[in-house]
């Protein structure tokens, strides 16, 4: 399969990158990793003007931790980075739980954190993990930069909210408070598939109390779930069982699946149920071992 | 008057781009429309076929290819975006009288029957050893977790990975010794 034809671009700085994205005026995409978009091209399910590859520019490649914890991942730090991060595993369990479960790993040696949220598949994985840690975009365009929330980052399937002379420079997830927890558990029919069904978690705890909580659901609905609900309630309380019970049910409950050849709604529903009530349970382990 | 008159296009009117690529150790030079893919490239443009296209659609891994060392699937990038870079193919393992070990395995344990996936899989494989010269069976089949066979002869494509990562340490040793 061949894309249509194209406009290609290879700028040299962030600057340049924008400029060209501006003269492109809408019909300009990003390049990062092209896990998804080269196929899309070849699919022509997107066939733009111009792509604008940001591959040559330097010094996006980094994720790291700011002196408060804060964890930055430039644009083009591929899954392969993320996968084998010594901070992310040391500092970050619910990313680093995510990263080696992300498509396959061929396909981590190309794609980024960033242009997976930028991407907006709801079967994406990272917009789910971002979610649950409450992280943001940060979007720079010709009038400089802005941060957008990961909430408000995502309009719907496959739709961003950046303006079409904006380039997403790197994905922020916010300092702990408290010690940092979760994890992230998907089904998948094989390796590389879309997920049956995603659950991603992130807790901080302090003296044996979730202090903040954060549950995003992958691939149940037309776009990443933030259950809301079945996050507020851990907050305040020890994850005792009974607890992991009721927020894996309201999490259960904010999923919308929709039955198909992956597997029925109801299975999904259970699956997400499963997955909250297991990285919840492994969590609350850990902290009462350490309290 | 005739019906129809051919007007030839006009060869300005496509978009151009020069790329340099080391593939296999040796400067290739070419001109391609921005839109031809990598594995294109490399199968009509450079007649280095044993770069299958399988699925054409970033599953299963036929076209693996290492971009400066690193598996990545050759239908999925662009041939523009490989200027510059080092790229090495199945052809570039080694030649018909002189086998990579990794080729040496994989005949002798049977690693492949149709042999469609069987230039991605040692691609990726090798990609494996240079990182981990001695890869648990776990390793390997999660090395190998983005190539499909369609045989569905993974057992033995395991055992040849295995074998080739014991030939290779101990050609290592010999070397070193």
């Amino acid at each position: 399969m061949y894309p249509s034809r194209f406009r290609y671009e290879a700028p040299r700085s962030i600057d340049e990158a924008i400029e060209l994205l501006r003269a492109g005026d809408g019909e300009a995409k990003v390049l990062a990793g092209g896990q998804s978009l080269v196929p899309l091209l070849k699919l022509r399910f997107a066939s733009p003007e111009m792509l604008v590859d940001i591959n040559d520019l330097t010094g996006l490649g980094y994720h790291r931790a700011d002196p408060d914890g804060t964890i930055r991942v430039g644009a083009l730090c591929r899954h392969v980075d993320l996968e084998r991060s010594s901070l992310l595993a040391e500092r970050q369990p619910t990313m680093a739980a995510a990263a080696p479960l992300v498509a396959d790993p061929i396909v981590r040696n190309r794609g980024t954190l960033v242009g997976s949220l930028c991407h907006a598949d709801p079967q994406g994985d990272w917009a789910a993990v971002v979610t649950a840690l409450g992280g943001h975009v940060v979007a720079q365009g010709p009038d400089g930069r802005r941060e957008i929330p990961m909430g408000d980052f995502v309009n719907g399937p496959f739709e961003n909210a950046l303006g079409y002379d904006e380039l997403a420079v790197e994905a922020v997830i916010p300092a702990p408070a408290g010690t940092p927890a979760g994890g992230y558990l998907k089904l998948e029919r094989r390796v590389g598939d879309f997920a049956t069904a995603g659950t991603a978690v992130a807790v901080e705890t302090s003296g044996g109390l979730v202090t903040r909580a954060g549950i995003a659901l992958t691939g149940v609905g037309a776009s990443t779930i933030d259950a809301v609900e079945a996050a507020r309630m851990l907050v305040g309380r020890p994850l005792g069982a009974e607890v992991i019970g009721e927020a894996a049910a309201l999490a259960a409950r904010a999923a919308q699946p929709k039955s198909d050849h992956r597997g029925s709604a109801k299975y999904k529903r259970h699956l997400v149920h499963t997955f909250v009530e297991r990285i919840l349970t492994r969590v609350g382990d850990t902290t009462e071992r350490a309290a | 008057m005739a019906l129809f008159e051919e007007i030839a296009e006009r060869s300005d009117a496509v978009p151009v781009r020069r790329v340099t690529i080391t593939v296999n150790g040796t400067r290739r030079t070419a001109d391609v429309e921005p839109r031809l893919l990598l594995a294109h490239l490399l199968r009509q443009g450079l007649k280095l076929t044993g770069t299958h296209t399988g699925c054409d659609t970033t599953n299963c891994g036929a076209c693996t290819v290492l971009f400066d060392g690193r598996p990545i699937k050759s239908c999925t990038m662009l041939a523009v975006q490989a200027d510059g870079h080092e790229v090495t193919t199945v052809e570039g393992l080694g030649g018909a009288s002189e086998l990579h070990p990794m080729q040496e395995a994989f005949k002798d344990e049977h690693g492949l029957q149709c042999g469609f996936c069987t230039p991605g899989m040692m691609l990726a494989a090798k990609a494996l050893l240079d990182e981990t010269p001695d890869p648990s069976e776990d390793e390997v089949r999660w090395a190998l977790s983005g190539n499909l066979c369609r045989c569905t002869g993974y057992q033995n494509i395991v055992k040849s990975v295995l074998s080739a990562a014991r030939t290779m340490r101990a050609q290592a040793d010999a070397d070193g010794s």
